[in-house]
């Protein structure tokens, strides 16, 4: 074995590694300390994992190759590692270290742990080899791999009722994903059945089938990621999972899903052939990210809001990754390289932050058992440190600077603003529109993270539950604020990151990438060219640090420091009980009215009994969800329907089925003969 | 030396625009008083309202939490710093590149999130229903006016205000249709963002329609003083925008001599004060809307902002 694959196999034997420790983990669940066990060899396993994707993302050699003579004895097993691999292998790899750091602290609280602790490390694997594949074959068996082993781990608590729904609806929505996929590497593997990735690469297809494998692979991994209208299992799916595991299947594993989409399109289809795979992608990416953020609004379950914001995030990171393609369809590959970017940049981001929001939740429901808001609030007091890591993620997540979520918004509309120099008219009537789209999503999420952080953490405790909570573990806490830090950090410091990505858009976009960052003076952020645009988040951080802490000081100094305690002002009327504060529900209701009424139909009723009678009054707010009612609901109807009826089949005699038989095979005969 | 001289005028302007936040809201009080035909208070009211309140003890509900002492001084960061990176009297200062106005338009935001937070942290339905209107109007405002930074963006081909600035300079801008539109929609959101009416009244406590009064109930002493600081710190703002976009003339460009720089200010002082006469017999002429009107208010802005883009990638001549 040369020197060259090294990074490669080690990469691949950790993954079979953790495999196996989901073997061992079966082995020993009735040890005590098992789970501390399981999930401290995961952490190490994904810290080496990050350390040798990064070593070779930064390090930039050449794509390795490794075949076994595994699998499909015509075929074999074939793997890779590239930059785009490597990026994703880190996006994987830090999620799953931060989360089995937090799972030490948090597994200890699982009522159910043999339920989690095999299937936790084979989740991981799964994922690492969807990102090593380099066959059809191994990559849709990692993938059904992944998507078992994380069903598996959305029914550790199966008998809840609303799980049990969610697991069937994620067992189905992945299994058509699954089938699309494996028609698409069907269409690109041609005739010849050549299924390995580089034999793919080298084959063009016609336009129209390129065209129909688009779709379908549009189909296959916007059903895993999240598209709107595929997402319907997702905010039923993730949330229903433990704390830990909703942040790699909300942060992870949906990223995993968009490398699919990457990989397939940008990689193996080639070039973009039609002007309109842009658009599509970017129609679909901006009506996805304004959905998602609507109906986040509207939840009043914090793991629910949290997940419906992932379907927003992926919207974003289709709205740059659409971009991108507008602009590989007309050959502006710098422009392209732009909004590659932005997307990455954003699935780095989205990866940081949800995964942090997802494990302060973890913390909430340890702490006080309750996951609706409206049984929340004050939190604050009694949980200082996970409600400053949560506010990080909160503000990163709406797109504030200094924070990460901003630059890579930036990012985008940077991208968006480049759009006039398409020559095709749909393409520049679009463009603007996501734009807005993309903004319109941007400051409602501001208003639901103030939702989300504030009727949470906020104002007093609306239970007796919420009133006992306490800070939680020390691991807990530890991997919250790793994140944070990263949030911070990336905010700050995006031209690092940027220079990261810069191998990896040039290995999708025809080797086209943003000139170097790292040479800006004061660490700026200038991705076209100094004249266009910069935004120096490090900056704005030194001068909002410097102001206010100059504030503060002179204040302190020269006016008054002193402060009294005392009760709530309010008007004159302050309320002890704390049913008086707004809640989830009363926040919402402006942005239920005004956008709501038209999305959701949502309708209002106050039932308010006459003076003298002493019936409570009654509020009712009713919303639809149009993709539910108008997309799936008539599909499942129909479902049923045939179903019933194709049932007389089974109470046939059996002259009957015979004639059937008889009569099926005619058909066929006579299709076969005019197909001719 | 020169680069000296560059950075005093830079921190001449963040200091400028802090001392000339409160005046300009005394001007607009006096002038609104004035076209009621009332006396109105002295100019400089503001100045000595800001001094009680910093000079008096902060009266601290009992539910408060840390969040409500450190979000006035982070409020007040974030508007200032987006404040001084607007061009008031020249154009090209040493740090105008550390944000764009799409990264300007996110800091006030960034303000909004810990204000509306803020408003919630007491568990006060005043302070909820402050809150949550806020967001509501800020969902509407924000998106018109990244639309309007688009139109602008497109006009000019960047989306840093001193290039901007020197760009509605040269001669070939013209009158368009485009820019007259981005204009209306940045009015609207500006009307908006800083609680005037028709969307919300500053003048007002204990009615029922209040936004931006039902947020910082709860505040008193030195939290008051600074948000009411960074209110008028953000009207300035916004008229310094609309002076730096749609009326540079008279800008400095940084480097020039001293009288440039005088012009400069002396004309930024005239447009700031046209601006504040404006604004001041706009609200007397108009009645306040419903809350449930807003949106309507509102979403004219965000569609008039983007026609206004999109008429740009029809034709650059727009």
């Amino acid at each position: 074995m040369n020197l060259t694959i090294m990074p490669l196999s080690i990469l691949l034997g950790l993954s079979v590694a953790l495999l196996t420790l989901g073997l061992y983990a079966i082995t020993v669940l009735r040890r005590s300390g098992c789970s501390r066990q399981i999930y401290s060899i995961s952490l190490v396993m994904c810290v080496i994992l990050l350390g040798l994707a990064l070593a070779h993302l930064l390090s930039t050699p050449a794509p390795v190759t490794l075949t076994l003579p595994l699998g499909l004895p015509w075929l074999g097993v074939h793997f890779r590692l590239d930059a785009l691999s490597a990026f994703f292998l880190i996006v994987v790899n830090l999620g799953g270290a931060v989360a089995s750091l937090f799972a030490l602290g948090y597994g200890q609280h699982e009522r159910a742990p043999e339920r989690v602790l095999p299937f936790y490390p084979a989740f991981l694997a799964g994922m690492n080899l969807v990102l090593l594949a380099d066959d059809a074959f191994t990559f849709l068996f990692a993938w059904e791999f992944m998507s078992l082993s994380s069903w598996a781990l959305v029914m550790a608590h199966h008998r809840e009722p609303a799980n049990a729904r969610a697991g069937y609806l994620y067992l189905v929505m992945a299994c058509f994903g699954t089938l699309a996929l494996l028609l698409a590497f069907g269409l690109l593997a041609g005739p010849n059945g050549g299924y390995d990735f580089a034999t793919i690469r080298a084959d063009a297809l016609t336009p129209g089938l390129a065209a129909l494998a688009l779709i379908l692979v549009l189909l296959g991994t916007g059903s895993k990621a999240g598209l709107v209208p595929l997402h319907v299992w997702l905010p039923l799916a993730h949330p229903a999972a433990p704390s830990h595991v909703s942040a790699l299947m909300s942060g992870v594993m949906t990223k995993v899903a968009l490398y699919g989409f990457i990989r397939i399109v940008f990689d193996l289809l080639g070039e973009p052939v039609a002007w309109w795979w842009g658009g599509l992608v970017l129609a679909l990416g901006g009506i996805t990210a304004v959905l998602g953020v609507l109906y986040a609004l509207m939840q009043h379950d914090l793991k629910r809001l949290l997940a419906y914001h992932t379907v927003e995030n992926i919207g974003i990171i289709f709205i740059g990754l659409g971009l991108a393609l507008a602009f590989q369809g007309s050959q502006m590959y710098a422009s392209a390289a732009l909004a590659l970017t932005a997307a990455l940049f954003h699935v780095f981001n989205h990866s940081l932050f949800k995964s942090l929001l997802f494990l302060g939740t973890g913390a909430v429901l340890t702490a006080t058992g309750e996951r609706d808001m409206e049984r929340l609030g004050g939190l604050i007091h009694p949980m200082p440190w996970t409600a400053l890591a949560f506010l990080i993620g909160a503000a990163a997540i709406s797109a504030l600077p200094p924070l990460n979520g901003f630059v890579s918004e930036w990012l985008t509309f940077q991208a968006i603003l480049l759009t006039p120099e398409l020559p095709q008219w749909l393409l520049k009537f679009l463009a603007p529109t996501a734009g807005a789209l993309l903004a319109l999503s941007a400051a409602l999420a501001a208003a639901c993270f103030v939702k989300a952080f504030g009727i949470t953490f906020l104002g007093r405790p609306r239970s007796p539950d919420a009133a006992r909570a306490y800070e939680t573990d020390r691991y807990s806490l530890t991997a919250m604020f790793i994140l944070a830090a990263l949030c911070l950090l990336a905010g700050i410091l995006p031209g690092l990151v940027v220079d990261g990505l810069g191998p990896v858009v040039g290995l999708i976009n025809g080797g086209a990438q943003l000139p170097a960052q790292h040479s800006q003076p004061w660490l700026s952020l200038a991705p076209v060219a100094d004249v266009k645009a910069s935004y120096n988040g490090l900056l704005v951080l030194l001068f909002m640090g410097f102001s206010a802490v100059l504030a503060a000081m002179l204040i302190h100094r020269f006016a008054s420091g002193r402060i009294r305690r005392g009760p709530a002002w309010d008007c004159g009327f302050p309320d002890a009980n704390p049913a008086t504060q707004y809640t989830a529900g009363s926040f919402a209701q402006p942005i239920r009215r005004v956008f709501g009424s038209v999305v959701f139909q949502a309708r209002e009723q106050v039932m308010m009994p006459p003076p003298g009678d002493g019936r409570a009054a009654h509020f009712e707010a009713k919303l639809r969800d149009p993709v539910w009612d108008y997309g799936y609901a008539p599909i499942t109807q129909a479902v049923i329907t045939i179903s019933t009826r194709a049932n007389h089949l089974q109470y046939l005699t059996i002259r009957r089925y015979l004639s059937l038989v008889f009569g099926a095979l005619v058909l066929l005969l006579l299709g076969m003969v005019l197909w001719r | 030396m020169a680069l000296i001289a560059d950075y005093l005028v830079q921190g001449g302007q963040m200091l400028l625009i802090l001392l000339l936040a409160p005046l300009l809201t005394g001007w607009v009080r006096a002038l609104k008083a004035r076209l009621l035909r009332r006396r109105g208070p002295s100019l400089l009211q503001p100045y000595r309202d800001l001094l009680k309140l910093l000079r008096k003890e902060v009266v601290l509900a009992d539910s408060a939490s840390w969040l409500f002492r450190v979000a006035p001084y982070l409020i007040f960061a974030a508007i200032w710093v987006a404040a001084a990176l607007v061009p008031t009297f020249a154009s090209g200062l040493p740090f105008s590149w550390t944000a764009d106005l799409i990264a300007i338009v996110a800091l006030l935001g960034t303000a909004r999130f810990f204000l509306a937070l803020a408003g919630l942290d007491v568990g006060t339905s005043f302070g909820g229903i402050g809150a949550s209107r806020e967001m509501m109007i800020a969902s509407l405002a924000e998106p018109a006016m990244l639309m309007m930074v688009f139109t602008l963006s497109l006009l000019a081909g960047t989306t840093e205000l001193s290039s901007v600035a020197r760009f509605m300079l040269t001669a070939n801008v013209g009158l368009r249709v485009s820019l007259a539109l981005a204009l209306m929609a940045l009015m609207i959101v500006a009307i908006a963002e800083n609680a005037r009416i028709p969307v919300d009244n500053p003048a007002t406590h204990l009615e029922l329609t209040m936004v931006h009064e039902a947020m910082v109930l709860e505040y008193s002493g030195r939290h008051l003083a600074l948000i009411e600081l960074a209110a008028s710190l953000k009207l300035l703002l916004y008229l310094s925008l609309l002076g730096c976009i749609f009326a540079p003339w008279g800008m400095a460009t940084a480097g020039e001599s001293l009288t440039a720089y005088l012009f400069g200010v002396a004309s930024y002082l005239v447009k700031l004060a046209l601006g504040g006469f404006l604004l001041a017999l706009f609200e007397t002429s108009i009645a306040k809307m419903r809350v449930f009107r807003v949106d309507q208010f509102l979403s004219a802005a965000l569609m008039l902002g983007l026609l206004g883009a999109l008429l740009l990638f029809v034709s650059r001549s727009l």
